[in-house]
């Protein structure tokens, strides 16, 4: 028996397949790190643009070798480049690395909630990343200060392991250098000449120049990373349903229905990859969920 | 002017010799038609087209563990309950191609995919199974993301369901409220009745199309008796669950037990195959693979059916989320009954009891859910 069910998705009732990619072109690859590139990339099929939200995400797809998800990186007020800033660590991610400026990559997307930006208007805003972590976050930071009048204070807390794994120099240069935003790094080994903080990210928190009760937080990191950010934040004052984390888990299609990014009862690629601690914090520090 | 499920009634019969008829009905409309067929000593779904394809006169036998086929001396055509198949594989295929693409220089010329879906007709669905289906289409048509092909072949179904008159040692419909009999989502709902030599179905219409159908088919209106006969045959699969599962507060009562020692003990025994995934009708995970042919100039993307069971569905830079085989049984059971009812508004379980009988080491997710309980 046909179903007789209303068909919700955004494909249509007899639509586009979800499967289908959009073809962009390298415009530009950036080496952030050894190991850590963005890439800079401009549509192919016409001159669509590209619009989305601070912390979605899109599927890139590496011809013939395979599709990841990856967070998008650049400035969300942009809507004619698109940016996506990884870390070559497997298959799919190493072979991208090797791609040329005028090579082709397939895109799906955007896809996922958004940091809460909006939600956040007459807060200060504290940002906290560690490592790559700070890529998703970039487009928050974009975001807030092209509507700096809508916020209070926004604070930057960003820790990488060594200062040779800081992403985005130019514009943490950039945010430093400005009055309307403070910016704090650590590393956790100092190597060089790094005359900065030392030590884990989370012991920025206590310093951090921000009203507890009229503060919202984002973090993005490793998961150990972001659960002491969470209970340091707490100390602060800061309470849950203020506090924002972004999760990660294996994909394989970015549209609910492949089943490999389950968190709990959520879809990491439907339900997050941004959540309200608030809804996962009971779950958020179980192992092997 | 459209019918309501009311106007389908009177219920009709449908003498066993006028069998074929209804397949060679379903044949004139240019459908592809699937039924259970015994193979290699159990049955499987595949395509038929005669009644004697169908797995007369066996029945199956199915425990912990073990699944096998008996002859029944009643020639019954729908004496088997289920194999380890599920009608999913018509819907969701084990494997689809879902992208091609050619390399030309540095562009890439995406490729044209034939978007006809056959038009098919399944026979002898069971109310579990066609619960699963109604499951599957919430998973796969209702989100926010649509599955095409699978919305297609969905449109396309013709069911007939077949209500159950036995049940299996491993059946749990009862409990999950899913059957024995089949109440919506069927064109033809049959009710197999074997009286001395009387051989006959009361059949229920449940759309347009199999009023259609029907109307093909030599039958007449169901006597009083006839209806009584059907009844009764289904109220013996009702009395013969071979396993139950409360199911009042059960997600609450795993989320508490997310830690309960318990789950080490599942684990120990959890073989990680993979096998009750591959059996359940509503496991939906598929994972996706990238091919190219030999000159690289050709790509093309297939979804395959994938399972929770293995250590890479998990894996992220790094490692995987879930390294331990105890960890991948709990999620798989947890997302079942715990989490599912969550995403779905339904449980991921409709009691066909697949799951225990093609377990290679007799894991009951009933006495699972009981154990755990117990302990707490």
């Amino acid at each position: 028996m046909a179903t007789t069910h209303k068909n919700n998705s955004l494909a249509g009732p007899e639509g586009s397949d979800v499967m289908m990619v959009r073809p962009f072109k390298i415009r530009r690859m950036i080496k952030e790190t050894d190991d850590t590139f963005s890439l800079e990339l401009g549509p192919r099929d016409g001159t669509r643009g590209f619009s989305f939200e601070p912390g979605q995400f899109n599927m890139l797809n590496v011809f013939g070798i395979g599709e990841v998800p990856i967070s998008i990186s650049g400035d969300p007020t942009k809507t004619d480049e698109l940016l996506h800033t990884t870390r070559a660590v497997g298959t799919v991610t190493k072979a991208m690395k090797k791609l040329k400026v005028g090579d082709t990559i397939g895109i799906r997307g955007p896809y996922g909630k958004s940091w809460p930006v909006r939600e956040v208007e007459g807060y200060d805003v504290v940002v906290v990343a560690g490592g790559i972590g700070l890529a998703p976050l970039r487009p928050v930071i974009y975001y807030l200060l092209a509507n700096r009048e809508k916020y209070g204070k926004i604070v930057l807390l960003y820790g990488t392991r060594t200062p040779e794994e800081i992403l985005f120099r130019k514009d943490l240069e950039k945010w430093r250098a400005r009055f309307d935003l403070e910016t704090f790094m650590t590393v956790d080994r100092a190597t060089g000449d790094w005359r900065g903080n030392v030590g884990v990210v989370t012991t920025l928190i206590g310093r951090a120049p921000f009203d507890h009760l009229n503060s919202a937080a984002m973090i993005c990191g490793p998961e150990i990373m972001m659960r002491f950010t969470v209970l340091e934040l707490q100390k602060r004052g800061l309470v849950d349903d203020k506090i924002f984390v972004s999760m990660e888990r294996n994909m394989k299609c970015g549209v609910g229905l492949c089943g490999h990014c389950q968190l709990g009862a959520s879809f990491v690629c439907k339900d997050g990859p941004v959540y309200r601690y608030d809804q996962i914090r009971g779950i958020f520090t179980k192992r092997e969920l | 002017m459209s019918l309501t499920e009311k106007q389908y009634a009177p219920k009709a019969v449908v003498a066993r010799k006028d069998f074929q008829s209804l397949l060679d009905a379903l044949l004139s409309q240019k459908y592809e038609i699937s039924g259970p067929v015994v193979r290699d000593n159990a049955v499987v779904y595949d395509r038929i087209s005669q009644t004697e394809d169908l797995p007369i006169g066996w029945i199956d036998r199915q425990n912990h563990g073990t699944y096998h086929l008996s002859r029944n001396k009643k020639k019954s055509l729908f004496g088997c309950i289920n194999g380890s198949h599920t009608w999913k594989k018509f819907l969701y295929p084990m494997e689809k191609l879902v992208l091609e693409a050619r390399r030309d220089g540095k562009k890439i010329e995406l490729q044209e995919l034939p978007n006809e879906e056959p038009r098919q007709a399944l026979i002898g669905v069971r109310s579990c199974d066609l619960h699963a289906l109604q499951i599957l289409d919430k998973v796969l048509i209702e989100g926010p993301y649509a599955d095409l092909s699978y919305s297609r072949r969905r449109k396309n179904l013709f069911i007939v369901a077949v209500n159950c008159s036995r049940a299996s040692g491993n059946c749990f419909c009862v409990s999950m409220d899913t059957g024995p009999k089949a109440t919506s989502g069927f064109d033809l709902a049959l009710t197999e009745v074997i009286d001395d030599d009387n051989h006959y179905f009361v059949c229920e219409t449940g759309s347009e199309s199999g009023l259609a159908i029907l109307k093909q088919i030599p039958h007449h209106e169901a006597s009083v008796e006839e209806l009584a006969a059907a009844d009764k045959a289904i109220q013996n699969a009702v009395s013969r669950m071979g396993r139950s599962l409360k199911t009042d507060q059960l997600p609450e009562m795993l989320q508490r037990n997310f830690d309960n020692p318990e789950w080490e003990k599942v684990g120990q025994r959890c073989l990680s195959c993979g096998n009750c995934t591959m059996v359940c009708p509503t496991c939906f995970c598929t994972t996706m693979e990238d091919r190219t042919d030999l000159s690289g100039q050709v790509m093309q993307r297939w979804r395959k059916i994938d399972s929770c069971h293995t250590v890479e569905f998990s894996y992220i830079h790094g490692g995987s989320i879930r390294s331990s085989g105890m960890s991948r049984y709990r999620q798989w059971m947890m997302h079942k009954l715990a989490y599912w009812p969550e995403q779905f508004g339904t449980f991921g379980c409709v009691g066909c009891g697949r799951c225990i009988s093609w377990c290679p080491v007799g894991i009951d997710i009933t006495e699972e859910a009981r154990t755990i309980e117990n302990s707490e």
